[in-house]
């Protein structure tokens, strides 16, 4: 089976980004960029699905400008076997996201597609999703466990009241939550290695997706901030703050 | 304008995040529906006539849609959207799950997670974990759109609408329900509970939550955790508040042995108020918190949970 892996090039987690003062956006010159860390989880799941002789080849793709390759070539050194880049400069909805992977998988048809449950930039938590509606495959979203059992995946999802458990059709859809599995680091020859291994560079026209975008950003602006507290002394001040001064007890 | 708002439910009873999605659907116009879609589901429907604002109540009650499957559940509101100016969703786990799906066959974007609605095309939203907030407005026929239900109050429940049967069942029969483990709690549920006692990697094990549990027994508060603690095994995942958890803003909000990494902020900063009892003076958490305690927790929630 072919696993498909889509990856994302975003801002690093730890990074507290800030707004710029036009208003028009967030400043991520200079800023340390990174695969999305859901990203991160759904490679380390195709490559153990690989290192298990479930899977016989691990395809990564990401969409963005030039560098996003960066995180490709991390893909393969993590250890998938060869990557896709569909490169622009313009920012993309989730739902050409979509769309362009759509037409991945229409080329590729892998058996199972995985994704990251969310971009830590966008917080959209969309693309997934809407690549299952796209091309009719079932969706198991907020993975934290995944088995291939008599031609079916079984997915265990992350929701509000516990966990959840779907068995779907292959080909099917996969999004990641964070307790699926620990990323794996890459190690230097690894880097070297994949260096070697094929990358494929491909434009949104060679699909023939209209990508222009639906939503426009009108303004981006700082959250309100919060006053500073005090530090009180004792859980005896704690308590006394709270019922006369908060009255929140 | 006609508005179609999903309604999150579990058959027997309606979930609050209903009502405040309710609230924003209405800043839109107010000739609103509510579709309540599950297995029977007559509880949840007879509930959803209640609120105040809705016009009608829509009802799909078919075994096909007894797991909330995104695949069966995403089909039927496609069909239904086309009436609708907006379609609307509380920002839930099942929220995030189908209405993409709806999103992408009716070809349009979706709009996450709205905290305000501005215009009938124009909303903000939080991106970067809360560290920006969007303007954002959309050019599409349909706005599909999942609402972070802590940016709108609750909708009454003093109204009586008009309740109508859908035959239509869509069954994709592309994915089954295999099982279900939820959390069993008498205790407020994180998303609606007016006080939230959450702990983090500091409490050192599960069994030490048992301290925040008895806390939480006498403020009528619900128990939330970091990502660390659940990761470590402590708590269920159901428990985590955060970016990529659950959203809250509870009254008060007390976090323990928690550093404020930005992840977890994102989930809990709007809370009304906010206690930090951590031992680390530094800990970033200090930096939103109302009330800060340093102190050993191992000390200092026990002492709370006496004086309470
Ligand atoms: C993609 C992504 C998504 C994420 N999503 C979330 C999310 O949704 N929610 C979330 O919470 N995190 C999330 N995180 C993780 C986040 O970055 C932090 O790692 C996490 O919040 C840390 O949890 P913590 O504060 O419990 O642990 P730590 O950062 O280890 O802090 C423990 C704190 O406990 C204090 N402490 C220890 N012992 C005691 C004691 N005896 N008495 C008092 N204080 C004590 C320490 O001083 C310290 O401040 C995410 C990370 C990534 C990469
Ligand atoms: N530009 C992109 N290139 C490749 N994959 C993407 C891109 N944008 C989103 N994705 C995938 O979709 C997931 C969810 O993203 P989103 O819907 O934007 O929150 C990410 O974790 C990626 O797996």
């Amino acid at each position: 089976m072919k696993i498909l892996v889509s990856v994302k090039r975003v801002v690093d987690f730890n990074v507290k980004v800030r707004v710029k003062p036009d208003g028009t956006g967030v400043d991520l010159g200079n800023v340390k960029m990174a695969m999305n860390p859901f990203c991160e989880i759904a490679v380390e799941e195709g490559v153990r699905l690989k290192e298990q002789g479930i899977a016989d080849e691990v395809v990564v793709v990401s969409i963005g400008p030039k560098a996003c390759q960066e995180q490709i070539r991390t893909a393969m050194a993590l250890g998938a076997d060869r990557g896709i880049q569909i490169e622009t400069d313009q920012e993309l909805d989730s739902l050409a996201v979509a769309k362009l992977l759509a037409k991945v998988v229409e080329e590729e048809q892998p058996g199972l597609v995985i994704l990251g449950k969310q971009s830590i930039d966008s917080d959209n938590n969309q693309t997934g999703q809407m690549l299952g509606a796209l091309t009719g495959m079932p969706q198991g979203t907020f993975a934290s466990e995944v088995n291939l059992v008599e031609g079916k995946v079984e997915v265990t999802r992350e929701v509000d009241g516990g966990l959840q458990t779907l068995s779907l059709n292959l080909p099917a859809i996969v999004t990641t939550d964070l307790r699926l599995n620990e990323p794996r680091y890459a190690s230097l020859p690894n880097f070297m290695k994949a260096k070697r291994k094929p990358l494929d560079t491909k434009s949104p026209a060679d699909f023939g997706v209209d990508i222009s975008p639906r939503l426009k950003t009108l303004k981006v602006e700082p959250p309100a901030e919060r006053q500073a507290g005090i530090i009180v002394g004792s859980v005896d001040e704690l308590v006394e703050k709270l019922k006369n001064e908060a009255k929140v007890i | 304008m006609r508005i179609l708002v999903i309604a999150e439910h579990d058959n027997v009873t309606l979930k609050g995040a209903t009502l405040n999605t309710v609230t924003a659907a209405a800043q839109l116009g107010d000739d609103v529906d509510l579709l309540v879609v599950g297995d029977n589901c007559g509880g949840a429907a007879e509930a959803a006539a209640k609120i105040s604002g809705v016009s009608k109540v829509l009802v799909a009650d078919n075994a096909a849609y007894s797991h909330k499957l995104a695949e069966n559940l995403g089909s039927l509101v496609t069909e239904l959207a086309s009436g609708y100016s907006h379609v609307l969703a509380p920002a839930t786990s099942t929220g995030k799950n189908f209405m993409p799906r709806v999103a992408a066959a009716l070809d349009v974007a979706q709009i996450s997670d709205i905290i305000a609605v501005e215009s009938a095309d124009t909303f903000k939203r939080p991106i970067y974990a809360g560290n920006a907030i969007a303007t954002v407005q959309s050019s599409d026929s349909v706005k599909v759109i999942t609402v972070r239900t802590t940016g709108f109050d609750a909708a009454a429940t003093d109204g009586s609408a008009a309740v109508e049967s859908l035959d239509k069942v869509t069954d994709a029969g592309i994915s089954a329900f295999v099982k279900e483990e939820l959390a069993q709690s008498d205790r407020p549920e994180l998303t609606s509970a007016k006080v939230i006692v959450s702990g983090g990697r500091g409490m050192g094990n599960g069994e030490n939550f048992s301290m925040l549990e008895q806390v939480a027994d006498k403020l009528g508060a619900a128990v939330g955790a970091s990502r660390a603690a659940v990761d470590a095994g402590f708590v269920p995942n159901d428990m985590q508040v955060g970016q990529t958890g659950k959203i809250v803003a509870p009254e008060l909000y007390i976090a323990v042995g928690i550093s404020g990494a930005i992840q977890h902020l994102a989930g809990m900063k709007d809370s009304k108020v906010i206690v930090a009892i951590n031992k680390d003076e530094e800990a970033p958490i200090f930096q939103v918190a109302d009330y800060g305690l340093v102190a050993d927790l191992f000390d200092a929630v026990p002492e709370l949970e006496r004086q309470l």
